[in-house]
């Protein structure tokens, strides 16, 4: 470092805070940090700890099995056991997924890479809110987005919306046709429980994972796209009770038959081709590249975000045909996100990472465990894959920066301060973690701490660490 | 974990000073604190107002909800047409000594239904989603006095309603162990230059030390008492937000709504029973950002609608009445062929709750909080003089 100048390393910190997940422990900062980040533009292979996680297939066999045996219980007190063993089940397989996800985060060498696929499994949310999801959330982040993080656009939205747990969470496999033979046959029948349309996903493939809101789709557009969704579920014998064992599988007797018009278009096609044609042109709409676009601005340049950069990046996104790498590597090289630090405040997931990643947090399995991961995201105000809703977490300073928040990060930064390896020296880690950037301010109040552990837990709180 | 108020107090004293010169100067027309309590409670995924506040009398209600109609038989009667839903006990208990008011189709001017763009406009008083920046609650905390007591959210964040000009304070009970006061003092010194973060932490530790001696959990009730043992005190907060969520139940909508509308029964009964004597001077008013379908989904639930039910409780309340233009379920009477019609304005029933709690003038809190002035049916009468 004492070779670099100060753009240089103004370069190399904003490459490794503000593009990164923040700088590790020892880690050198890059000599050249658009090269470093353009290096990161290729797919990587999946990290150890998420390949041993078990598949959505795994967990939706287990969830259902657990769920037949309940049902099938001799009595009220078993069926109770059971549902409780299912509900420490689905959180075990939840728990183990967010630890394998701040393992991976702590030991990447392609930080970029890491931090885009959390910023696309927010943009294409499920949220851990019922006892059903609780268990899948992470799959999707780890089976649809991360597949396709250095992929086409396209690709990452067909794998999103035929995931089980996006289905699931936005209620689409129980969606019917109303004209549909099941629906007709559950007439015939007198069925207690008509079966028809349900809206949800339809409506939130537009709003929020392609053309987004105000963009000039109608109620009449989301009722049409709902029908032509209809059909869209999950492998398993027992669908019909609500169990599922499997992956995607199109069901043709929940299909509601005819052509569609959606946004002008008629679409044609029967069966599963139907929807496929209609997210195969909202991936291509101009207003799904400057939805995108924007995004990304906001995320890397800014709360508000500076319009040349969004038109820069709508255009690669469009000129590519969604090919990420492109639209990514047209962020690298555009001047905005390079301005000085400090212009996004740190989500808790970010400032989290950034701390254990600055502590040189232990990363093996047992010692994630210890930190109780979950619960300690839950105080922080970011529950992981929990964000209560389909638009995800916000990414704005005001969501982020309030009184009581703040008082959190105080909290666990002096919980970490305390579990820190013996070997941390305040000052040096400063130097390593703020550089130049350290305002006189922090380099004074933290060399005045009256203790290693205050001294280190302000630095994690320290102006310039809790922002990016 | 146990919070040492005396500590809190001393500490408070200290960083309070702090804080003084960041207000900044604002035209205050109130110029004496008032005993009033207002709390804004936001129900957000578009709570279902047919099943809260069912129209049990009207003739078209069971034909439309068929199987997620709630029983005529067991709801608490409230008029000839409204009933309340049985899981409402506490609240219902406010109805009959006055302390609750039920206004029904009432919707804001917002007429898409998307639940972002819809809270945004409920929470900021734009006559459009993103039209305003700040909320109407922080502009309403503008028309008060200047400095303490300040807004409080009881969230560790601070939602879009309460942000703005006016400093707001924000609690909520954390299960992180307590760092010493050395360090918190540091942490003031640290962020002294910091403009934005010399704020919020002057904000935080403001506060600090206000909240009841009991160990509070998390669940809705300790909520509602948390909150209310700030809202108790004499220097405690006149104006406070809380967030409820998960009323989007696009499945299974019966049940969940059951076990919502327990935590939100005992959120109110923990708001009431910590304030005391104070609930006399209590409005808590309650809204979502719309309605839903009025026709059942094809999967035990609803879609997104449009109108839906407002709701105000507490001791100021002129209560025990429910406040309707009923539009009626018939299919011909429908918003859009599918969505219970709006008659009422919630712009106009924010700006005149808000008003008559603080004995303010109904025009001018009006044109403050309500991008354009209010519009729609103008209420009075809603909270006691």
């Amino acid at each position: 470092m004492g070779t670099m100048n100060n753009t240089l390393e103004a370069q190399a910190r904003i490459a490794l805070s503000r593009f990164g997940l923040g700088r590790a422990a020892d880690e050198a900062l890059p000599g050249d940090a658009r090269g470093w980040l353009l290096a990161q533009c290729s797919p990587r292979p999946v990290p150890a700890a998420i390949a041993a996680l078990p598949t959505s297939s795994q967990l939706l066999t287990e969830f259902s099995r657990t769920r037949e045996a309940a049902a099938g219980a001799a009595n009220a007190s078993a069926k109770q056991d059971l549902q409780a063993a299912q509900r420490r089940q689905g959180y075990t397989r939840y728990r183990d997924s967010v630890n394998a996800r701040v393992i991976s985060a702590l030991q990447t060498d392609a930080p970029f890479q890491e931090r885009l696929v959390h910023f696309w499994a927010n943009h294409f949310c499920v949220s851990a809110d019922n006892v059903s999801s609780v268990p899948l959330v992470g799959s999707l982040e780890h089976e649809a987005i991360r597949p396709h993080v250095m992929g086409r656009f396209e690709d990452m939205l067909m794998a999103v919306e035929h995931h089980p747990a996006m289905l699931f969470y936005l209620d689409q496999i129980a969606s019917v046709g109303p004209d549909s033979r099941f629906a007709a046959a559950a007439r015939a029948r007198n069925a207690t429980r008509e079966r028809g349309l349900n809206e949800n996903l339809a409506r939130e493939i537009l709003e929020l994972h392609t053309l987004g809101v105000r963009s000039g789709y109608t109620q009449e557009d989301v009722t049409e796209f709902a029908r032509a969704l209809t059909g869209w579920s999950l492998e398993g014998e027992h669908a019909a009770r609500g169990w599922y064992t499997g992956g995607f599988a199109f069901r043709d007797n929940m299909h509601q038959p005819g052509a569609r018009t959606i946004l002008g278009r008629r679409y044609e096609q029967q069966g599963e081709a139907q929807a496929h044609a209609v997210l195969h042109d909202l991936a291509r709409a101009p207003a799904t590249a400057n939805f995108i676009a924007s995004k990304l601005a906001r995320h890397f340049a800014g709360d508000t975000p500076p319009s040349a950069l969004v038109d820069r990046l709508a255009r690669a996104f469009t000129e590519s045909e969604g090919d990420l790498p492109t639209v990514y590597r047209a962020l690298i090289n555009s001047p905005e996100p390079w301005q000085e630090a400090g212009v996004k405040f740190k989500t808790p997931w970010e400032w989290m990472l950034s701390a254990m990643r600055g502590f040189g947090m232990d990363a093996n399995p047992q010692s994630v465990a210890r930190m109780q991961m979950p619960q300690l995201f839950e105080q922080l105000a970011q529950p992981v894959w929990k964000p209560g809703s389909p638009a995800g977490w916000p990414d704005t300073t005001a969501a982020w920066a309030a009184p009581e928040a703040i008082v959190r990060r105080v909290e666990e930064a002096n919980r970490l301060a305390g579990q820190a390896s013996e070997g941390l020296e305040p000052r040096r880690l400063m130097s390593d973690l703020l550089g130049s950037v350290a305002s006189p301010v922090t380099r004074s109040v933290i060399e005045g701490a009256d203790s290693r552990n205050n001294a280190l837990a302000l630095l994690l709180v320290s102006p310039e660490f809790m922002r990016r | 974990m146990h919070r040492h108020s005396k500590v809190r107090r001393d500490f408070l004293t200290f960083s309070a000073a702090g804080a003084a010169v960041l207000l900044a100067p604002r035209m205050a027309f109130a110029t004496v604190a008032s005993d009033r309590r207002f709390v804004f409670i936001i129900q957000r995924g578009a709570a279902d107002g047919l099943h809260l506040v069912p129209p049990v009398g009207d003739p078209d209600y069971v034909r439309q909800r068929q199987a997620l109609a709630v029983e005529a038989s067991i709801v608490t009667r409230l008029d000839d047409t409204f009933g309340l839903h049985p899981s409402l006990v506490e609240a219902a208990k406010m109805y009959r000594s006055g302390e609750a008011l039920f206004v029904h189709a009432v919707s804001s001017r917002y007429r898409d239904r998307s639940h972002f763009d819809g809270q945004n406009v409920i929470e900021t008083g734009g006559s459009g989603p993103y039209q305003v920046k700040d909320g109407w609650l922080n502009r309403l905390a503008g028309l008060m006095p200047a400095g303490k007591p300040l807004p409080m959210s009881f969230a560790p964040t601070v939602p879009i309603a309460l942000r703005g000009a006016v400093e707001v304070s924000s609690y909520a009970t954390s299960k992180l162990p307590e760092p010493g006061d050395e360090l918190l003092a540091r942490v003031s010194m640290l962020y002294r230059d910091d403009a934005q973060l010399h704020g919020l932490w002057s904000a935080a530790m403001q506060v600090r030390g206000m909240a009841g001696e009991a160990r509070a959990g998390q669940d809705p009730a300790s909520l509602g008492k948390l909150a209310a043992s700030f809202l108790v005190r004499p220097d405690g907060p006149r104006i406070a937000m809380l967030e409820t969520v998960g009323w989007d139940t696009h499945n299974q909508q019966a049940g969940r709504l059951d076990r919502l509308l327990r935590g939100f029964d005992g959120m109110l009964a923990g708001l009431r029973d910590g304030l005391g004597e104070q609930w006399q001077n209590t409005t808590v008013l309650v809204a979502t950002e719309f309605g839903r379908t009025v026709a059942v989904n094809g999967t035990g639930g609803t879609d997104h609608g449009t109108g839906s039910a407002a709701m105000l409780f507490g001791g100021a309340v002129k209560g025990g009445r429910v406040l309707a233009d009923w539009p009626g379920l018939a299919q011909a009477s429908l918003f859009e062929n599918r969505d219970l019609r709006p008659t009422a304005s919630l712009e106009s029933l924010i700006a005149t709750a808000a008003a008559e709690t603080f004995r303010l003038d109904p025009e001018r809190v009006a044109r403050a909080l309500i991008e354009g002035g209010s519009s729609g049916r103008t209420w009075s009468g809603l909270v006691r003089a």
